[in-house]
């Protein structure tokens, strides 16, 4: 085991698919002699040179189209959509090519794709550059979705969706690439996709999230703690295919279930888990499944109106409070 | 042909050429083998027509014919191995390429069989393996996907080419100008193929677009373009095999526009209302300059005896009509446990 950053653990997990088979490509703005905006990219030109790191035009409908013709003919795209916000640009291809043309030709084709997507707001950087869309993904048949936290799941997530043959959305918050853990070092270390990881055991109530708020989580749940709650904090690390038997025998243990989140609220994950939650496990709860996630509007430039609308440690102490006051 | 028609034309195809010589590189039997293939397609659309109307075929059947010559002479250019992605109207792109008219035909009746198990129909046919990389529904999708294919044999060093179809509809969505610029960038091997046959869906492109002719296009993108009488088998494959070598020898893509014009509905239930009694008169005059009448006519001014010709066609009708009866009789309906399979690899569902 080694220390590392989020970005240090992404920027592993691509130098060690790379080197392990030459079939996987990277492709994306600035990922080349920049090393993209964050550096999770960086050096990896150096080592494989341009034909496998390649720096695209703003042109993100076509390099992700063209991802998507590569991987159905023997390579292994990794492609960056810079900010999670301009995905919109590929989502034609994404949702209409990437997402359906093993089921569409009739299985015969492999679409091992990856688009490296990273979300999150909190930097003043304003409503286009600050969004989370992964609910938009959750919604399509044929995508694998995934959104870890730790150093050590963002690394062996991304080396499993690199060997995924199917497309895989990856979404990784830009303000945790900084946040630092224990990573282990084998070279064939990798996180299965579809399974979700207890971040805090309990046995009062369930806090369900992903991504960035496993932080905000654990930091509610330390407070609570202190007051004599015990909080069970799922990671889910998949979005899809969601880990409901663990989130599942979570809440048979403590009854009570928050889903937490930073994107928007409405329509967000929170709202499917929830529905879903109420369909096969209404009989072990004992009060209703709240929801805690940003204000439904675009995501403001100055710092209080910004932090207004995210979901904070605050949000998920009123959320516990009301659910554990419901009897 | 006499001077007023080929006026007639030229009004509406400017680069209309006559079939006059074998091109270099071609056998009259390699002729021959054009016929078969334009007929053949043909045929099939004509069924696919009869059967659409007949409720045998559901969705929407865009119909590729009268636009053979592009699809049989960009095909013959072409090697094994290559790459293609198509369009909407694609049936004639993949009977092209050398795929089964009966598993066509099973996959437009929905079976098993089809190249889609029946889960694509008309309009996504697909046969990966020999590298049709599958027709699309939704307008110039298919062109980023053809330059990634291109990357890969690229990348690759196994000396494909990729060939992307795509119509005039298509040069006026983003993705067509981006792929030109990367593709281009990067000269990969590729050949963009506009299929210009002036309509998208009810609207004219003229109307809709400044600059009629769009091989100018290429210069910009810095790659060359060049323009085709689509109704000419010969000039396409000569376009078209000048394009793949280009590409092969690794000095990058290029743009052919063949200029044809959609003589019939958009789809084959298109009752063709947006179009005025003018534009239909004249599309009249162009039936003299259809791919199967000029590549007949052309082979019997070479010699090939009229029986022979009509044995062609006789040939490719039977084959056709044997790919129906086999979708219609022989061919199974995909049971209902199949629903869900081939959403992800390896057998894997996800509810």
């Amino acid at each position: 085991m080694s220390v590392k950053t989020v970005r240090e653990a992404l920027n592993e997990a691509l130098f060690e698919e790379m080197a392990r088979d030459s079939r996987v490509i990277v492709m994306g703005c600035d990922n080349g002699v920049k090393g993209n905006p964050f550096g999770v990219t960086l050096g990896l030109a150096k080592e494989f040179g341009f034909d496998r790191v390649i720096d695209t035009p703003i042109s993100e409908p076509a390099f992700t189209g063209m991802g998507v013709g590569a991987a159905a003919t023997g390579l292994r795209p990794v492609v960056e959509i810079m900010f999670c916000d301009w995905v919109t640009l590929a989502m034609d291809q994404i949702v209409n090519m990437a997402a359906k043309m093993r089921y569409m030709f009739g299985g015969k084709v492999d679409m091992p794709l990856v688009v490296r997507v990273p979300i999150g707001a909190g930097g003043g950087q304003a409503a286009q550059h600050s969004q989370s869309l992964e609910a938009w993904f959750n919604h399509v048949p044929g995508l694998k979705v995934v959104a870890p936290y730790t150093p050590a799941d963002c690394k062996g997530l991304l080396k499993a969706a690199i060997r995924d043959n199917n497309p895989v959305i990856f979404l990784e918050n830009k303000r945790t690439y900084a946040v630092k853990g224990e990573v282990p070092d084998e070279p064939d270390y990798v996180v299965e996709i579809g399974r979700a990881a207890l971040a805090r055991q309990g046995t009062d109530i369930t806090l369900v999230t992903y991504s960035s708020m496993v932080r905000t989580c654990l930091q509610a749940a330390e407070k609570l703690a202190e007051e004599g709650v015990s909080c069970e904090v799922v990671d889910l690390r998949t979005l899809l295919p969601l880990d409901y038997d663990t989130v599942i025998a979570s809440v048979a243990r403590t009854g009570r279930v928050v889903v937490v989140h930073e994107a928007a609220k409405r329509g967000g994950m929170g709202s499917d888990i929830v529905a879903e939650l109420n369909e096969r496990a209404f009989d072990l709860l004992d009060a209703p499944p709240l929801r805690v996630g940003a204000l439904n509007i675009p995501i403001p430039y100055n710092a209080a109106l910004e932090d207004a609308v995210l979901p904070g440690v605050q949000d998920v102490l009123d959320a516990v409070r009301k659910s554990l006051s419901n009897e | 042909m006499d001077k007023k028609t080929c006026e007639e034309i030229k009004a509406i195809i400017p680069c209309y050429t006559p079939m006059e010589a074998l091109p270099e590189g071609l056998s009259l039997d390699d002729c021959k083998q054009m016929f078969f293939d334009i007929c053949q397609i043909r045929e099939f659309e004509l069924k696919v027509k009869d059967l659409w109307r007949a409720n045998k075929i559901r969705g929407l059947c865009h119909a590729y014919y009268y636009g053979e010559a592009i699809a049989v002479g960009a095909c013959h250019a072409l090697a094994e191995g290559d790459y293609i992605t198509s369009t909407h109207r694609g049936h004639g792109h993949a009977l092209a390429r050398g795929a089964s008219p009966a598993r066509m035909f099973a996959e437009l009746f929905g079976k098993v069989e089809g190249y889609n198990n029946g889960k694509g129909g008309s309009m996504h046919i697909a046969d990966v393996e020999s590298g049709i990389l599958g027709a699309t529904g939704i307008v110039g999708s298919g062109i980023a996907p053809a330059a990634g294919a291109a990357l890969s044999a690229k990348l690759l060093k196994n000396g494909r080419v990729s060939l992307s179809f795509f119509g005039d509809g298509a040069v006026n969505q983003g993705p067509f100008s981006e792929t030109m610029n990367m593709a281009a960038a990067w000269d990969l091997p590729m050949v963009f193929l506009c299929e210009y046959n002036q309509w998208a869906i009810g609207t004219d492109y003229w109307r809709v677009t400044k600059e009629h002719d769009v091989y100018k296009r290429a210069k910009g993108f810095g790659m060359p373009g060049v323009q085709v009488d689509g109704f000419n088998v010969f000039a396409v494959y000569q376009a078209v095999r000048e394009a793949v070598e280009r590409a092969r020898a690794g000095q990058g893509p290029t743009l052919v526009e063949a200029r044809y014009m959609r003589m019939q509905g958009h789809h084959v239930g298109d009752d063709q209302s947006y179009r005025s009694p003018e534009d239909i008169q004249r599309i009249q005059v162009l039936y003299q300059a259809e791919p199967l009448v000029r590549t007949r006519t052309f082979l019997e001014e070479a010699g090939t005896p009229a029986a022979e010709l009509d044995g062609i066609q006789e040939r490719a009708r039977s084959v056709i009509q044997a790919a129906v009866e086999y979708a219609d009789t022989q061919c199974r309906e995909p049971s209902l446990d199949t629903l869900y399979q081939d959403i992800y690899a390896d057998g894997e569902i996800i509810m």
